[in-house]
């Protein structure tokens, strides 16, 4: 690792403004990808401004169906909060099986999405969940912020405070992990409220999250998981590496929001 | 029996250690004014060095040292060398090409060292090695193993032309053409085993010491090793003559066999401890383990197995090439030679056998040898090819395997191997009766429900430990010999201390070799200590690996118990007047058979140091050493059965089933060799279902790191159900075979049997992973 200078940031003002004075700051929140890229000197930051500490940006607030998730909540923290299993059980269990106990009791939401690696659980689920992203400037929906891949809409000194969204009736995420880094090589997230049905996929897409639009007109007609059998997914738009060809992914696209599908039809909410 | 004695479960002595982080590694060593290294590494497969510019690195913070191959060459440090001579069926003996610690005039793959900076801090060393300008010129790359020999490859090294090592023979070319005349079926395979990255969870480090007052080196090491790397340190590179130098392999956090070998690394870090004046130390970073760590296994083989009109085996033909990667590594050469193609019989009565083997240079990091070297890929090629023999014939699996056992021992197989002693019958029977094998199509109709498909593979391997007899391996090739050494020092008060040339790193050996001598005099294991790893401490040893602790090290202590024996026995009879012969040593006491006259041990270890009364002419002490080497090698041998349930639609494979039983002999320790065989069977299924070793074809490593290189986790595993069986090797005094590798030579093909039985397509590569398996299922329908 190279040497840098820490910060760390008592107010999201004072965090801006430790980023304008720096000459190459980055962000911090749980570090899971940043630390390690940083010890392999592929990153050299002359600043790391910690966000973890304001206030401003921590906690998970459930009010009847709205759901309000600062920044720094680590996946742990959503993983366990029980209000929020009681009306979006798919959610804590998404966070629930994110990398390993030391990743969930470090990483943060707010770190998640702003690096949106394209193997991420929660962009699938801020996008089929239609939610708010609620920056220290602006609020925008999911889908506009995640931009590509490792691409979003922020700005250079702008600052995730929270996700906001409205619980739908039922959903469920679905990922089938790469064997060695288990991050999703494909990760359908699929939310149901009324007839409005929305279906994002993770860890396959060429362009990072996108939302499988053929699946939820299939699904509108029929929520079952045979009402996917006809659709096609393409792989021309898919990642291809040496563990899941574009071909594979997309069979596991296909196979996950069926099994998505078969979860949410089989239980309760 | 006794309850610490041979055959008890006796908790590891070690433990405590190492799972309160009180292990002594390497990189735990620290000595005054030690100072830090970092190499420079080529980052192309294939190019011509055409500048070096350490000036800039030389004037960094903290920099003491920028030193390049050029002043390790005038200082008259030698190049590394491979230590077993091959002789191509042509008889020329093999074209082993340059192989300089830091490159000087061509990098031949990503890795390859070119300069080492020492500095202050190791962070300093880093930013230093990153100003090192290095100019090359590129030059082209060839990775893939099947390419190497291809007209106009790319040509690795002036001394083999063609890529071409050796060319090398074993059996009866015309006995097996013969053979095949006369058969009613053949059965052709073209197998592939791939590459392997050994990954020891303490990647690989040393700390040079060079000591002017003196003129002595202290070479702290990773090692599996330490008294073959001094002997190779003196002998062959010229760092220091063997009283000058010290090897200390302390804790070592596993070696999986590629801690065996001389790397550059040790060698550069002493040579530069003298050239800077301060300690020198390295620690590898996991990718530096993934780059410049020997690798494993990576042959491609077409082999062809011919029966008659009863099924009975009557040859077989293999045809091997073998990638040894960019240099030769120390034992390489023997790994497909003589430590593959010799266990080609397997556990069959085979008439005619005949291989041939090339090895190949290729612009990837040298493979050499890796848990089961050259048997786990012997081990696959037979065993794939009698499954998939029995399914081309229609008939069981097993009872094909049962009709060709071979059961009178000893038994000279075409293929060198003399097999004294096992009983094939007994493993099968036990591992098809814990499987119930006779259910398995039930339980098959019953996954199918479910949208399962479930399949059951078989494997009886044989393999050879103790690699020996030192003479013989000598007319084989080897350059050193393969016995073992052993001191057993008693001290005055009756508490010992055993000394052993074997190393232990992972296998438990301050537990197991403590307890031979709890068996022998009754005393408490916790009064016995076992020492090793130290070239100052124990005068020379051989290692290990190739599971030869048990065989060959127990034996040289066994030696050494019995002299010890012999002369208490002596002093006690003077001392209690009785006859020699009427002396038992037992629970701790020294007794007269059928008296009630006894000693306690402490008082005639004490009686042998202060000499007051012993029989005339005795020297005093009590202490004895040995050197043991054995016979033969020994063949442990055992059944896998594996089986599996492949979900369809993702082509995931889950292991329902692992069974293993195994003939190890005389077991010393029933809880440690459960636990070898574990470790062992998570490396075959490792290998089996998830580690595959990538290159593109620049030669870049695409699996550097375990983001994208597969270990197998505990979920990838299912509760093994391990069994032994035991018939005593002849050729020890223990009876052992050895146990160490079996896991990882039994079980791939067991696993590729079993999925492949499962998805009804024989053609799948290891590893089996979801994608593989998956494009498999596809290709069927």
């Amino acid at each position: 690792m190279y040497e840098t200078q820490y910060h760390r940031a008592a107010s999201v003002e004072e965090a801006a403004r430790l980023m304008a004075e720096a000459e190459d700051g980055k962000f911090l929140a749980g570090g899971m990808t940043l630390i390690p890229t940083m010890k392999q000197r592929l990153a050299s930051p002359s600043d790391l401004i910690d966000l973890r500490k304001i206030e401003a940006l921590k906690g998970i607030t459930v009010e009847g169906r709205t759901v309000r998730i600062g920044a720094v909540t680590t996946h742990y923290d959503v993983s366990t909060n029980e209000e929020l299993a009681k009306i979006c059980p798919a959610i804590t269990s998404l966070a629930g099986h994110i990398g390993d106990p030391q990743v969930r009791n470090m990483g943060t939401i707010g770190g998640s999405i702003a690096n949106n690696d394209p193997a991420a659980d929660y962009p699938s689920a801020l996008v089929a969940l239609d939610a708010t992203v609620i920056t220290s400037q602006r609020s925008l929906p999911a889908s506009d912020f995640f931009v590509g891949l490792f691409e979003t809409a922020l700005e250079p000194n702008e600052i995730i405070v929270a996700v906001e969204f409205v619980a739908p009736d039922k959903a469920a995420y679905k990922k089938f992990p790469n064997p060695a880094s288990l991050y999703a090589m494909a990760g359908v997230f699929v939310a149901k409220s009324g007839d409005n049905i929305r279906v994002a996929v993770t860890g396959a897409g060429e362009g990072g999250v996108f939302r499988l639009k053929d699946a939820e007109t299939a699904l509108a007609g029929n929520f079952s998981p045979s009402a996917l059998d006809s659709i096609a997914v393409e792989p021309d738009a898919l990642l291809s590496d040496m563990h899941a060809s574009a071909d594979y992914r997309a069979n596991l696209v296909k196979v996950m929001a069926k099994r998505a599908v078969a979860e949410i039809a089989n239980r309760p909410m | 029996m006794g309850v610490e004695g041979i055959g008890a479960r006796v908790l590891r002595k070690e433990d405590k250690r190492f799972i309160t982080g009180k292990g002594r590694y390497t990189d735990d060593m620290s000595v005054p004014g030690m100072k830090h290294a970092a190499f420079v590494r080529s980052p192309h497969a294939h190019a011509r060095i055409t500048g070096i510019d350490v000036e800039t690195a030389k004037k960094m913070p903290g920099v003491i040292g920028v030193l390049t191959g050029a002043e390790l060459k005038a200082d008259g440090i030698g190049n590394l060398i491979c230590g077993w001579m091959i002789h191509s069926k042509d008889g020329t003996p093999m074209k082993m090409g340059a192989w300089s610690p830091l490159a000087t005039d061509t990098v031949r793959y990503v890795g390859d060292a070119v300069v080492i900076v020492v500095a202050d801090t190791k962070g300093q060393a880093r930013d230093a090695a990153e100003a090192v300008d290095i100019s090359y010129e590129e030059l082209p790359v060839v990775v893939k193993t099947a390419e190497a020999l291809n007209e106009g490859a790319p040509q690795l090294h002036p001394e083999a032309p063609g890529n071409l090592i050796f060319d090398w023979d074993i059996g009866d070319e015309k006995a097996t053409n013969g053979a095949f005349a006369g058969a009613a079926h053949v059965t052709k395979m073209d197998i592939v085993n791939g590459r392997l990255v050994p990954n020891a969870i303490e990647p690989r480090a040393t700390l040079g010491v060079y000591d002017a007052g003196e003129d002595h080196y202290t070479c702290w090491t990773t090692s599996q090793n330490p008294h073959v790397a001094r002997l190779v340190l003196s002998a062959f590179y010229n760092v220091a003559p063997e009283n000058k130098l010290r090897v200390i392999a302390p804790d070592v956090g596993g070696g999986f066999g590629s801690k065996i070998f001389i790397y550059p690394e040790e060698l550069i870090c002493l040579w530069a401890s003298k050239k800077t004046g301060v300690p020198v130390k390295w620690v590898a970073d996991r990718t530096e383990s993934f780059l410049a760590d020997a690798h494993g296994r990576d042959h491609i083989t077409h082999a062809e197995l011919a029966f008659d009109k009863d099924n009975r085996i009557l040859g077989l033909k293999v045809q091997t090439i073998a990638n040894l990667g960019a240099y030769m590594s120390l034992f390489s050469s023997s790994v497909p030679t003589y430590l593959y193609a010799t266990l080609l019989s397997g556990q069959y009565d085979i008439p005619a056998i005949h291989a041939n083997v090339k090895a190949v240079y290729t612009n990837t990091a040298p493979v050499d040898a890796y848990r089961g070297a050259g048997r786990p890929e012997a081990s696959y090629v037979l065993e794939r090819i009698m499954e998939t023999a029995a399914r081309e014939l229609k008939v069981s699996p097993a009872e094909l395997r049962r009709k060709n056992f071979i059961r009178v021992f000893p038994h000279q197989t075409p293929v060198i191997m003399n097999y004294d002693a096992g009983d094939f019958d007994a493993t099968l029977d036990a591992a098809l009766k814990a499987a119930d094998y006779a259910g398995f199509e039930k339980r098959r109709g019953e996954a199918a429900k479910r949208g399962k498909l479930r399949g059951i593979g078989l494997s009886c391997y044989i393999e050879a430990c103790g690699i020996a007899p030192s003479a013989a391996v000598g007319s084989l090739g080897a350059g050193v010999g393969l016995w073992e050494s052993a001191e057993v020092r008693v001290n005055a008060i009756g508490t010992i201390e055993i000394l052993t040339g074997s190393h232990s790193h992972g296998q438990g050996h301050e537990t197991t070799f403590a307890q031979l001598a709890t068996e022998r005099f009754g005393v408490p294991i916790d009064s016995i200590s076992i020492v090793h790893g130290d070239t100052d401490k124990v005068q020379m040893g051989m290692g290990t690996y190739g599971s030869r602790s048990g065989a060959v090290g127990m034996s040289a202590v066994i030696k050494a118990l019995d002299k010890v024996e012999a002369k208490a026995k002596k002093i006690a009879a003077h001392l209690l007047e009785a006859d020699e012969a009427d002396i038992e040593i037992k629970d701790g006491d020294v007794r007269v058979a059928g008296t009630d006259k006894s000693l306690p041990w402490f008082q005639v270890a004490l009686a042998a140091y202060t000499a007051h009364n012993l029989p005339s002419g005795m020297e005093p002490g009590l202490k004895e050493g040995a050197f043991y080497d054995p016979s033969n090698f020994t063949f442990p041998g055992g059944c896998h059965i594996c089986e599996v349930e492949v979900d369809p639609e993702t082509g995931v494979t889950e292991i329902i089933q692992f069974v293993a039983a195994d003939d190890f002999g005389k077991v010393i320790n029933p809880m440690i060799v459960e636990g070898q065989v574990h470790g062992g069977l998570a490396q075959g299924i490792g290998q089996a279902l998830l580690e595959g070793t990538h290159y593109d074809d620049t030669g870049q490593l695409l699996t550097a790191s375990f983001m994208d290189y597969t270990m197998p986790r505990a979920q990838n595993l299912p509760s093994f159900d391990v069994m032994t069986t035991e018939t005593p090797c002849p050729s020890n005094p223990l009876g052992i075979k050895g146990c160490g590798e079996a896991g990882a030579i039994g079980s791939p093909p067991a696993v590729i049997n079993a999925i492949t039985d499962a998805i009804r397509n024989n053609n799948l590569t290891m590893p089996a992973t979801p994608q593989t398996v998956w494009n498999a299922i596809q290709a069927a329908k």
